[in-house]
């Protein structure tokens, strides 16, 4: 029998890596929500600022927090060069093209990186941060590094709700998504709104990254399960709400942490189970937005 | 007087229906123009070309001295074309005081600060004032109508392109719509109007045309345009000879 404390800690762990799917959800419910573009390669760009940033921290000797300085604006720069460059050209009234590409987008960045970077496992080296934990009540603490992760996932939230209510460039975003065609009557240019978005969603993406590098070990190959931690915490959320996303999280973590402490086998599949029971009982999932 | 909008020998078919055959059109700066026409002939796809979301097959387009025929629907905007659609079709998310401020913003390329004022004195004259918060999806449709509208203007048009702004309005609202837009005319703002509600129009424009069959049928006067016996023929289906 685990004591109830022993519980009380699971939940709360579980909850704190919520805040890293909210990290990796966000960015994706963002893309979807502006340019229904599901972006296949999601889970890949998180690894792919992974690299960056062990990059940053070898050659320049950045830490890894340090080193968001400089990944975040460059993966905002590769988001929006890859918006003009590639994926408004496959937008359109067809979802398929995008989800091709993305598709196609994703083995490009894995088997890039495997060229690279080989099939090691690498991590982040943040020093002390890492084992540092805060001591809550007998038998709970909690880690520094994971609540640092959880605390981030909320102001990354925070910020891009602010950023979509309350600022010309949200209300650019909330119109093309609400009707493209009338939005560019009002003089708004597509291309250059979907090229701010998709920065914006790679901003996040890199401060996601970098959180995954520091927390776990990652190779090219990690990609695709990250993207289905972030599917699975937008839909639990509902599609369109920021801060349904960051419950969708927060759940699928809490579900993975109680499967891992009942068998460690079952870490995923108590997540997916969450995610399966939640889309059969609420099918627009927990929040959704109300149009 | 320089025309502010000339089209020259546009053309336009969707497959086999042809929408648009060699139309000439030279609007003045400043004149207030009608089209009327059946349903289908075309009158909506005319306002396409000119802001930009439709192509022609062949013709050019001008505005204000400049060729834009190839310039995108965003540009044209920026430019000072502003329309209305048929069917309204607000940002519906948005609540009606950042419709407008969005296409105060960016179709006339200001800050939002910089439009706060104008996007409250337009709500006002539009009679949207007391629903400034409210979400564009929950309005009515005479208050979507005036939206549309509002909008149109957030975004300093130097013409205005209004697709049957008066159909579906009772008679009073109608006629505070006239007033409105003889108050935009006012400011020196050029109009294309498309309206079935001839009244209206004829309260309202300087100039008439009839669109039928892909051509302008007839133009001129309102009042002389719309007593020919052709016109009442094609438009309103009444006989030439009945008495």
């Amino acid at each position: 029998m685990v004591p109830l404390m022993e519980w009380v800690n699971i939940i709360l762990q579980g909850a704190l890596l919520g805040g890293l799917y909210a990290m990796f959800a966000a960015g994706l419910s963002l893309i979807f929500g502006v340019m229904r573009l599901v972006n296949i390669a999601h889970g890949d760009l998180i690894v792919l600022a992974a690299y960056l940033s062990l990059l940053a921290t070898d050659a320049f000797g950045l830490g890894p927090m340090t080193s968001l300085l400089v990944v975040v604006p460059l993966m905002a720069v590769i988001g929006y060069t890859l918006q003009r460059g590639i994926l408004n050209q496959t937008l359109g009234p067809d979802l398929l093209p995008p989800l091709l590409v993305t598709f196609g987008l994703s083995i490009i960045i894995q088997n890039g990186l495997l060229e690279l970077f080989t099939a090691d496992s690498r991590r982040l080296q943040a020093g002390a941060v890492e084992v540092a934990s805060l001591h809550v009540a007998d038998g709970l603490s909690i880690g520094v590094l994971p609540l640092l992760q959880f605390v981030t996932a909320i102001a990354v939230i925070a910020v891009l709700q602010l950023v979509f209510y309350r600022t010309a460039l949200g209300r650019a975003f909330r119109a093309t998504s609400d009707d493209q065609d009338v939005a560019q009557l009002m003089g708004l240019d597509n291309r250059h709104v979907f090229g701010l978005a998709m920065a914006l969603s790679l901003a996040v993406v890199a401060i996601a990254g970098i959180f995954l590098a520091v927390r776990t070990n990652f190779d090219p190959a990690i990609g695709p399960a990250r993207l289905i931690f972030g599917f699975e915490a937008v839909i639990i959320g509902g599609l369109g709400s920021m801060w349904g996303t960051l419950a969708g999280g927060i759940i699928l973590g809490v579900a993975q942490a109680i499967g891992a402490q009942l068998d460690p086998g079952w870490q995923l599949l108590a997540g997916h189970i969450a995610f399966l029971i939640i889309l059969a009982i609420k099918p627009d999932g927990l929040f959704p937005k109300v149009q | 007087m320089a025309p502010i909008l000339t089209l020259e020998r546009i053309s336009k078919r969707f497959g086999a229906v042809v929408v648009a055959t060699d139309i000439d059109l030279a609007l003045g700066d400043g004149e207030a123009l009608g089209i009327i026409g059946p349903n289908g002939a075309g009158k909506t796809t005319l306002f396409g070309i000119i802001t930009g979301t439709v192509a022609p097959d062949a013709g050019r387009v001008a505005f204000d001295g400049t060729d834009i025929t190839r310039l995108t629907p965003e540009r044209r905007c920026r430019l000072g074309i502003a329309r209305s659609f048929q069917i309204p079709q607000p940002f519906t998310g948005m609540t009606v005081f950042e419709n407008l401020v969005v296409a105060a913003a960016f179709g006339d390329g200001r800050g939002e600060r910089d439009v706060y004022a104008d996007c409250a004195g337009l709500l006002q004259r539009c009679g949207l004032a007391d629903k400034a918060n409210r979400v564009a999806g929950s309005l009515t449709l005479l208050d979507r109508k005036r939206l549309e509208l509002a909008r149109a203007l957030a975004t300093r048009p130097k013409l205005l392109l209004l697709d049957e702004v008066a159909g579906g309005l009772v008679e009073h609202e109608c006629a505070e719509l006239v007033a409105l837009i003889k108050d935009v005319r006012a400011t020196g703002v050029s109009i294309i109007w498309i309206e079935h509600v001839v009244h209206a129009l004829l309260a309202s424009v300087d100039r008439l045309v009839v669109l039928h069959g892909g051509g302008f049928i007839a133009a001129g006067d309102p009042h002389i345009v719309i007593r020919s016996p052709q016109v009442r023929e094609i438009y309103m289906g009444i006989a030439a000879a009945e008495p």
